[in-house]
Formats: structure tokens, C-alpha cells, sequence
């Protein structure tokens, strides 16, 4: 294991976020208020409690898991792109590097980058409404479980992608609907029955209910199942980048 | 003592089914410098990216320093320096922490020390604080020659290292070399400038499509290959050859009063003593004789001619 060369990569793809660190983080600190606005602040004040919660505080999870799905994919997928895009790639290939290395610097890069803004959120969202976390603890873990998950997930897209389009296209088309329907401004059981249904194959489901539950208490979806599913879809993101590398699959002609 | 590069029976067929390599040894030893020779698409860079972790090989095995290139990836890698033919870096970041990242992915720390002779061999000093794209296509090459020096390693891969380089950068980049090979390092150059492999390398190999048609040292290759040429001119006008020189196969050229004479350098007799008897005899007087040794470009041009 070479892990100066997981520090290299790492510390390298850091630099690259606190370059731009305030882009890095106006954007979804921006977008994040502009939803407490309307949806707590004017929408919400109109809806009945959820859960025995607030609307303004039941959607803090849900807007949470939106940043930090989106950013880890995107964080992800660009760190890896880039030096495809460049050609600079050519030094991950000759050096005395696996995938192993490889995949722990630029994840992890990217997981604690959208980990960071995941927090900074948060604190964002305490200026607008009040709650309580219930469960710190899980909810860090669940956290930082979301953030490694899709960075794997972006670090897939960002290997497979031929072109900019694509390396855009999956967030766009596939994650943003699973994520707003996947019950980050509602509670499932508020859906018909044929729709709760067809929900359950939604992951990101999972992630926003267990979520949910380390900041009230009140899940749509057992706890249990939640954190099965997550590890599931990360063995699954794993298995799939071991595979590309020890084939070569879009990596080596 | 074994080879530092061995090749064995290496062969290439890309997804689209061209066949870029055909079963291709070569041992290459340590401490030479070994100029692959050959047109545009012969397979230069093929070779090179296999050895290097770039391309996966069809068939065959490569070794460097006694290590399988795929097996033994880690080991052989850490051996191996690679100059890449086309010019990839990261944009933003400066040329001091271009070294720094590489030298990480090999694993070792930062040496300052190390990272500062080698940017002044480079004239890269100045820069260092530098980012690189705000470089020049030149110190960019620098740039990339610097980083793949900066991991100390004991075989250097130069592809095309000429390719678009000013004279001054080339005649810098050549000093580099010379004073690589002085410290030991082994390095394998590509190129399609014959001048090139004449000038600096002590084997060349000759590769054209996908074959390696020979490898031999400099001075063998032009030995074996070498035809010589003797241009003799006269001091009066030929209507035509003299039927007494027949046997010699001469070329006139009328507009400077020429014969041009080509024998083998090294051949047993080369039969210049009889045709000066013989020219004399015709009555030619002669002006002024000049031999030449033929340049590598008259032997490749001659081995591809055979092989097709
Ligand atoms: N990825 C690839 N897919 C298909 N053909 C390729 C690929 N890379 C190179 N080739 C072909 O293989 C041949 C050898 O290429 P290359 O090794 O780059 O030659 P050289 O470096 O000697 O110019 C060329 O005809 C080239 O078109
Ligand atoms: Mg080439």
C-alpha cells in the first residue's frame, strides 16, 4: 500500500476545493436558504406538523442529502475526469499506484469535501429554524456514509464518461428526480399506496429516511433497512470500480 | 549481467483489430541509450506505453529490473521514468508542485534538494512558483521531463522528446541526457529524425510497422549497412562512360563532370585501387575525389525496401 501517494492525491485534489472554496460553497449555501425561504419560511408556515415536526425542520435532512448527493457525485466525477480530459491521467497509470490508492485519494477527497458543505449547510439551517438532533452521532455516520457512497458513485461516472455531456448527464436526469422524489420535502406515508410502493425502489430513499430518523426519531423506513440499503449500494459502486480496474475497462486500450 | 528492459514475444492488437505490435524481443541493458527508430504509426508508442502500465499487451511479457511490468507492477513502475509524447499537466497547478505530486505517487516525500538541482538542469528554477499554464510550450516539455526525473528513476522513457522543441531545448534536453547515462540511468528514446538517433544513441532499433527490424549498435549498424560513396570529378566533360569501366556501375552526372563510385566499407576488396588504374587508363584526369558514409536514412530506407 502506497499511502503517500493516497496523500498526494488527496491533499491535491484539496487544494483544488479551497482554490475555489468560496464557489465551492456560496453555491449551495445559496440555493439551501433560498428553499428554507420558500418552503419553510412561506410555504411550511401552512402545513401542519410531520412527525410531530415542524415543516421549516422536517425538510433539513432532505435539503442536506440534496447538496450532498449532487456534490459528492459531481466532486467525484470531475477529480477523476479531468486529468482523463487532460491526458494528465497518464501518471496515475505509470506510477506504482492500484486502484486502491487511486480510489481512497479521490473519494475520499471528494466525500470530504461534500461532507464539509453537507455541515456547512446544517449550520445554515439553524439561522432559519430551530430544531433538535436527536442523534448526533448517527447522524454524522449517516452523513459521512452518503458522502463516500456517491463520491464511489460519481468516481464510476467520471471513469465511464467519454465527454462533458455525460459526465453531466447522470446527475441531471437521474439524481435530481430521485432525489426530490425520494421524499426530501415530504413524508412518504404521504403518498397513495401505489406510489409508496414505487418509491421503496428509489435508494435514495433510504438515505433521506434514515437521515431523518438521526435528527427526530420518526422514520418512513425501518433504520435497520436504511443502513442495509447504503452498504449495499457502496459494495455495489465498489465492486463495480474493482471490476473497471482489474479489467481495464475504459482505462486501459 | 541481465538486461535492465527485457521484452519477450511482445504483441499489440487494439480494439479496432489493427495489430500495432507483432511479437517484438528486445533486452535492453543498463546504463545505454537506446534510440527506437521509425516512421509516424510504427508502433513507438505502443511499445513504450506497455512497458510503462499505459496499454494493456494481447500476448507476451515485458520485464524491468527483473520485474513483470503486470505482476510485479509496483516494483517496475518504481524503476520507471516516462516522458509522455504529448503534453498533459494540470493547469493550475505550479511547477514546484507538479514535482511534489508525482514524486507522492511514487511514494517518496518531498526532497527540496533534489527537486531544485534537477529544475536548474531544466533552467526551471525561475518557474518553480510558477503555474503551468502560463508556460510555454517548451517549459512545459521541461516540465514533464522534470517530473518524470523527480521520482530518481533508473530507466527513462523519452517518446519523441524533439517533437515541436526549439534548438536550444533540444541541444538542453540532449545535455540532460548525457549526464543521465553518466549517472547510470537507462534510456530509451523514440524518434523519427535518424539524425537524432545518430547523434545521441549507443543501439539503435529500427521499428516499422509493428515489426522490430534490427537492433545494433550505432557503429555496427553503419558498418554492416553502410555502403560508402565515392564522388570523382574530372576535369573534362564524358559523352559517355568509357566502355573499360563497365564493370564498375557508375553514375555520371554530366552538370559537375561526376562519377560517383558505391562499394561496401568494409567489403574485402573495395576496388579502388583498380579503378583508379582503370580511370587512368581511359585518359580521365581528375580533379577531385570525396568519399561519404551513408547516413542512417539510406540504411532504413534500405531495410524497409527489403522487408516489403
Ligand atoms: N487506441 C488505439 N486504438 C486503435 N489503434 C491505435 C490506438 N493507438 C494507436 N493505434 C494505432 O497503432 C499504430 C501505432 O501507433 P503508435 O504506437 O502511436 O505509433 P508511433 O508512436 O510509432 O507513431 C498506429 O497506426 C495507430 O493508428
Ligand atoms: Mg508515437
Amino acid at each position: 500500500m502506497n499511502f503517500q501517494a493516497v496523500k498526494s492525491i488527496y491533499s491535491f485534489e484539496m487544494a483544488r476545493f479551497f482554490r475555489t472554496l468560496s464557489q465551492s460553497l456560496i453555491s449551495p449555501v445559496l440555493s439551501t436558504s433560498l428553499y428554507f425561504i420558500v418552503f419553510g419560511a412561506a410555504i411550511g408556515s401552512r402545513i401542519e406538523q410531520i412527525d410531530g415536526v415542524s415543516y421549516g425542520a422536517f425538510i433539513v435532512p432532505g435539503l442536506i442529502m440534496l447538496s450532498v448527493l449532487t456534490q459528492s457525485i459531481s466532486n467525484a466525477s470531475f477529480g477523476i475526469y479531468f486529468p482523463k480530459f487532460l491526458g494528465s491521467i497518464y501518471e496515475l497509470h505509470t506510477a506504482p499506484v492500484s486502484f486502491v490508492e487511486i480510489v481512497l485519494g479521490y473519494v475520499g477527497a471528494a466525500a470530504t469535501k461534500s461532507a464539509l458543505i453537507g455541515l456547512v449547510i446544517l449550520a445554515t439551517a439553524t439561522f432559519f429554524v430551530d430544531f433538535h438532533i436527536l442523534h448526533p452521532v448517527a447522524m454524522l455516520a449517516f452523513l459521512l456514509l452518503t458522502c463516500v457512497s456517491f463520491s464511489l458513485f460519481g468516481f464510476i461516472i467520471g471513469v465511464w464518461s467519454k465527454n462533458f455531456e455525460q459526465l453531466q448527464m447522470v446527475p441531471l436526469l437521474v439524481i435530481t428526480p430521485l432525489v426530490f422524489l425520494g421524499g426530501s420535502f415530504y413524508s412518504i406515508s404521504m403518498l397513495p399506496p401505489l406510489w409508496q410502493t414505487v418509491t421503496l425502489f428509489n435508494p435514495v430513499v433510504y438515505l433521506i429516511s434514515g437521515f431523518r430518523w438521526a435528527f427526530f426519531g420518526a422514520a418512513d423506513i425501518n433504520i435497520g433497512l436504511s443502513l442495509a440499503m447504503i452498504a449495499l449500494f457502496m459494495f455495489v459502486c465498489l465492486g463495480i470500480i474493482w471490476w473497471t480496474f482489474k479489467t481495464g475497462y475504459k482505462i486501459r486500450t | 549481467m541481465s538486461p535492465i528492459v527485457s521484452i519477450q514475444n511482445l504483441s499489440k492488437q487494439y480494439a479496432s483489430g489493427f495489430q500495432a505490435l507483432k511479437n517484438v524481443d528486445l533486452d535492453i541493458e543498463e546504463g545505454e541509450i537506446l534510440a527506437l527508430l521509425g516512421p509516424n504509426g510504427a508502433g513507438k508508442t505502443t511499445l513504450i506505453s506497455i512497458i510503462c502500465g499505459l496499454v494493456n499487451a494481447t500476448s507476451g511479457a515485458a520485464k524491468v529490473g527483473g520485474f513483470d511490468v503486470v505482476d510485479d507492477f509496483r516494483e517496475a513502475r518504481s524503476l520507471i521514468g516516462l516522458v509522455p509524447q504529448e503534453i498533459a499537466l494540470e493547469p493550475f497547478q505550479t511547477v514546484n508542485d507538479a514535482l511534489r505530486f508525482t514524486r507522492g505517487l511514487f511514494g517518496k516525500r518531498q526532497d527540496d534538494a533534489l527537486a531544485k538541482s534537477i529544475l536548474e538542469k531544466l533552467s526551471l528554477w525561475d518557474k518553480r512558483d510558477t503555474k503551468t499554464m502560463e508556460l510555454s510550450g517548451g517549459m512545459k516539455r521541461r516540465v514533464l521531463i522534470a517530473k518524470a526525473l523527480c521520482h530518481e528513476p533508473r530507466v527513462l522513457f523519452l517518446d519523441e522528446p524533439t517533437a515541436g522543441v526549439d534548438v536550444e531545448l533540444r541541444k538542453e534536453m540532449w545535455d540532460v541526457v548525457r549526464q543521465l547515462k553518466a549517472d547510470g540511468v537507462t534510456i530509451i528514446l523514440t524518434t523519427h529524425y535518424i539524425e537524432e538517433a545518430e547523434e545521441i544513441a549507443d543501439r539503435v532499433g529500427v521499428i516499422h510497422n509493428g515489426e522490430l527490424l534490427l537492433v545494433e549498435k550505432k557503429a555496427t549498424l553503419m558498418q554492416r549497412m553502410g555502403k560508402r560513396q565515392m564522388r570523382i570529378e574530372l576535369m573534362q566533360q564524358l559523352a559517355s562512360i568509357p566502355q573499360s569501366l563497365a564493370s564498375y556501375n557508375l553514375d555520371y552526372t554530366a552538370d559537375d563532370q561526376t562519377l560517383t563510385y558505391s562499394y561496401e566499407a568494409n567489403g574485402e576488396r573495395t576496388g579502388i585501387a583498380a579503378l583508379f588504374a582503370d580511370l587512368s587508363k581511359a585518359g580521365l584526369i581528375l580533379r577531385d575525389v570525396e568519399t561519404r558514409q551513408s547516413s542512417l536514412e539510406d540504411i532504413f530506407v534500405g531495410l524497409v525496401e527489403d522487408k516489403s
